[in-house]
């Protein structure tokens, strides 16, 4: 006669999890809609979100249905190997972490400042560590990147920094929204005196960030040729909303950007540069942060959005804390979850059903360490 | 005793140990002799009993223990299982019975030995069969202040751990707990011992909880730190004392090891990649194998058994929550009677407390999971010892003898071989991956 022991977190999280995956079987694909939405329902209520070896064995399950999924990577802000390695082992990390997901993401997203101070061997390092990803991989740039030779190794290397691509049903764009207007002509700057003034976060110096004129006019002509009912999904740098203009956590012209994109039902954009979790929702469209490989930054004093699951103050003797990588989910309907797999806690996963429902369904849990 | 062979199985070891227990037993409720009981290195438990009866001498075994916080240790004692005196004696005899193994030749006592530092001084440990593990056993001295048991946490009470070896098949080898339960059920004294002790039969989970009780007493907190830290500055050595500055600061021990009234012990009981198991394993290939087992049965055993038996117990953390953040992640352990129980690290690779802190001055073993906080420490060889003679303070009182030995022999062993050492990387003349 035995009696089970007492149960840990996780192997309630396993049962649940698992008591749903055997249900599957019974079910036709319309009944296992609700399952799964049962079973990440469960999950979420003990704090445990799927992680990379577990929600897309959910996702994949609708096999057959439109959506998909990719992986992104973003600020890693590489300096040569010798002045820092700890950010060049991130980077790795990262790419490790994604070549695991099984299956593997349709692409991977790299959200900018692959480099610290824009050099070329920084450059170059970053492109050498990315090389390794089994999926495509898609750059976008950040400041970073640009204001050493304002663009010139970049896009040598890696392309024009706006484009947009059709995937699965689904309208992408990626921005350059780190243009800055001319601070260094009138001041005689350097490339490398403009580089530092704009790698400082809060160095006044320097002006805000916009898409600017041209990329609008880029963005509408490209907007034009889709359909109101195609879903967007807008890769930016920089948030496209105005958070807090000290950090340039800032667009300057973003709300002629969203003016641009509010005719589209659908509309996501996934920005970097703030390092954390982050997520907002203006209107029609939802926005979300990715993490960096190199630190967190921490919370800005005012102008945080209230969707936002603030993922609290990161331990300060462990550097991979409040770090990471993640996924996007691309539903059917073409809205996004929003996957933030963090270093050294418990992944957590945005849903757009808490974003479309104005933060009244599928609140995630608040994160696994409590505030300092 | 008849009947006790009979319960379990016809093993030559088996025949041979009923054949002792008849030669030295003089009646059947007195059960196994424990003075006959004395395999896989361990003392004979009679020796061992009397030198714990010398340890708890004079000792309330029932009040919160000298040094824990009362609230605190009452918050950590589950409900059903608040400790009384035929508790924590069944909890000591099925300890210190062999017979909870298939083959009558392991117990509890076999690898948590009283005379080896509640721990087996073995790099792993050696079940029935004399079948080696893949973990090194951790002491059952303070157990009960951790906030998970098993270096990977993967039982959350001393009550769920105690009832994983006996049904593990390398360690003690019992089918299932009905057939463990059984193998001790048919003693007559045990009857009584269990209706004493929870008014009911002889059960596995009773088993479980009457050993937790038993293990709560080994609390051994009374160490010269102690008396240093309550202001007995002569308490320690002047080294120990530079030690002690060096633990806080510049060898961030205290990060992952902290050290106060409420938390004794010195584990953060956080999980961490410090890169032991890098040295030997490939975290990616693992992961997928373990994956894909668990998948097909996804139970405490089928962990255990992982854990203790295939190549995936490298992946530590992994194995309970299936996330790469915790690939080869293990708990930090007490740092409480260190110095009696070498060897080091889960995989008790570490046979000296200076190749621990070698280890960690070069910072740890380059793996892309490494814990944040591993790097290098530059610390210089008398700063080392500093932090050695440290660790050696301790050592609760009542060891000082074995301590005062263990140090000897960690010292001898480590001026002839420091197999951990690499100064270029401790002072980062060359960085890892390179």
């Amino acid at each position: 006669m035995r009696i089970r022991p007492p149960r840990s977190i996780e192997t309630i999280h396993h049962e649940e999890r698992d008591q749903a995956i055997r249900s599957l079987a019974r079910l036709d694909r319309r009944g296992f809609l609700k399952v799964s939405a049962a079973a990440a329902a469960a999950a979420m209520t003990h704090g445990l979100t799927p992680h990379s070896f577990q929600p897309i064995r959910v996702a994949e399950a609708a096999a057959g249905a439109p959506g998909f999924r990719f992986a992104y990577i973003s600020d890693s802000h590489l300096y040569e190997r010798k002045q820092n390695d700890r950010f060049v082992r991130s980077l790795m990390r990262a790419v490790d972490d994604v070549n695991a997901l099984d299956p593997q993401p349709d692409f991977v997203f790299y959200g900018g400042d692959l480099a610290q101070l824009g050099q070329a061997a920084e450059l170059q390092l970053g492109a050498q560590i990315l090389k390794e990803l089994k999926a495509p991989v898609r750059m976008m740039v950040g400041e970073h990147d640009w204001y050493l030779d304002l663009g010139d190794t970049w896009r040598g290397m890696f392309g024009p920094p706006q484009y947009s691509f059709d995937h699965k049903g689904v309208h992408c764009v990626v921005l350059n929204s780190v243009v800055e207007a001319d601070f260094w002509t009138e001041r005689k700057l350097t490339p490398m005196e403009r580089m530092r003034t704009v790698a400082g976060l809060d160095n006044g110096a320097q002006r805000p960030f916009t898409v600017g004129d041209a990329g609008r006019a880029w963005l509408a002509a490209d907007l034009a040729k889709v359909g109101k009912t195609t879903p967007l999904l807008v890769f930016s740098h920089s948030p496209l909303y105005k958070l807090y203009k000290p950090w340039n956590f800032w667009t300057d012209d973003a709300d002629q950007v969203q003016a641009l994109l509010r005719p589209f039902q659908r509309v996501t954009v996934i920005h970097g540069h703030t390092h954390q979790l982050l997520t907002n929702r203006v209107g029609n469209i939802q926005f979300h942060g990715m993490l960096s490989t190199a630190w967190p930054w921490p919370y800005a004093p005012q102008g945080l959005p209230e969707y936002t699951i603030q993922m609290n103050r990161p331990d300060p003797f462990d550097p991979n804390d409040g770090c990471g990588d993640g996924e996007v989910v691309v539903h059917p309907d073409g809205l996004v979850d929003k996957i933030y797999q963090l270093w050294n806690r418990n992944p957590i996963t945005i849903k757009s059903s808490f974003l479309s429902s104005g933060g009244k369904k599928d609140r995630p849990p608040a994160p696994s360490r409590g505030s300092y | 005793m008849s009947s006790n062979c009979a319960a379990g199985g016809s093993t030559s070891v088996r025949v041979a140990w009923c054949a002792a227990l008849a030669a030295g037993c003089t009646t059947a409720a007195a059960g196994p002799d424990p003075a006959k009981v004395a395999t896989h290195g361990a003392a004979p438990f009679a020796v061992q009993l009397e030198r714990l009866a010398k340890l708890q001498h004079g000792i309330d075994l029932i009040a919160p223990p000298a040094g824990v916080d009362p609230v605190v240790w009452q918050a950590m004692i589950p409900k059903d299982n608040q400790p009384t005196a035929a508790r924590i004696e069944l909890g000591r005899k099925l300890y210190f019975d062999a017979r909870l193994s298939a083959d009558g030749t392991v117990a509890c006592a076999t690898c948590h030995d009283v005379t080896r530092g509640f721990a087996d001084r073995r790099p792993v440990s050696e079940g029935i069969g004399d079948k080696l593990g893949r973990r090194s056993a951790p002491t059952t001295l303070n157990a009960a202040l951790l906030t998970s048991q098993f270096w990977d946490g993967r039982a959350a009470t001393l009550e769920a751990q105690a009832i994983l070896p006996i049904v593990n098949p390398i360690e003690m080898g019992h089918k299932t707990g009905r057939e463990a339960t059984a193998a001790i059920a048919s003693d007559p004294a045990y009857t009584a011992m269990f209706k004493a002790a929870y008014g009911r039969a002889p059960n596995y989970d009773d088993i479980g909880r009457s050993i937790a009780a038993f293990e709560r007493t080994l609390m051994f907190l009374d160490a010269p730190l102690d008396r240093y830290l309550r202001g007995d500055t002569n308490a320690i050595s002047e080294s120990a004392r530079r030690g002690w500055v060096l633990f806080n600061g510049k060898g961030r021990c205290v990060t992952c090891h902290p050290m106060n009234r409420a938390n004794p012990i010195g584990s953060d009981g956080r999980f961490h990649n410090v890169g032991v198991s890098a040295r030997h394993q490939k975290f990616g290939e693992l992961a997928r194998q373990a994956v894909s087992a668990l998948a097909k049965s996804d139970t405490a055993e089928a962990i255990d058994r992982l854990a203790l038996e295939t190549d995936a117990s490298e992946l530590g953390r992994f194995l309970v929550t299936r996330n790469r953040a915790d690939l080869g992640g293990f708990r930090t352990p007490t740092l409480r009677n260190a110095g009696i129980t070498a060897p080091y690290m889960h995989d008790g690779t570490m046979p000296t407390l200076w190749d621990v802190m070698d280890h960690y001055n070069k910072g740890g073993e380059a793996n892309l999971f490494l814990d944040g906080g591993i790097e290098s420490l530059a610390l210089t060889e008398p700063e080392i010892s500093d932090l050695v003679a440290l660790m050696f303070t301790l050592t609760d009182d009542r060891f000082a003898t074995e301590n005062t030995a263990e140090l000897a022999r960690q010292r001898a062993a480590a001026a002839v071989r420091r197999p951990f050492r690499d100064d270029a990387l401790s002072t980062r003349k060359k960085l890892q991956f390179e």
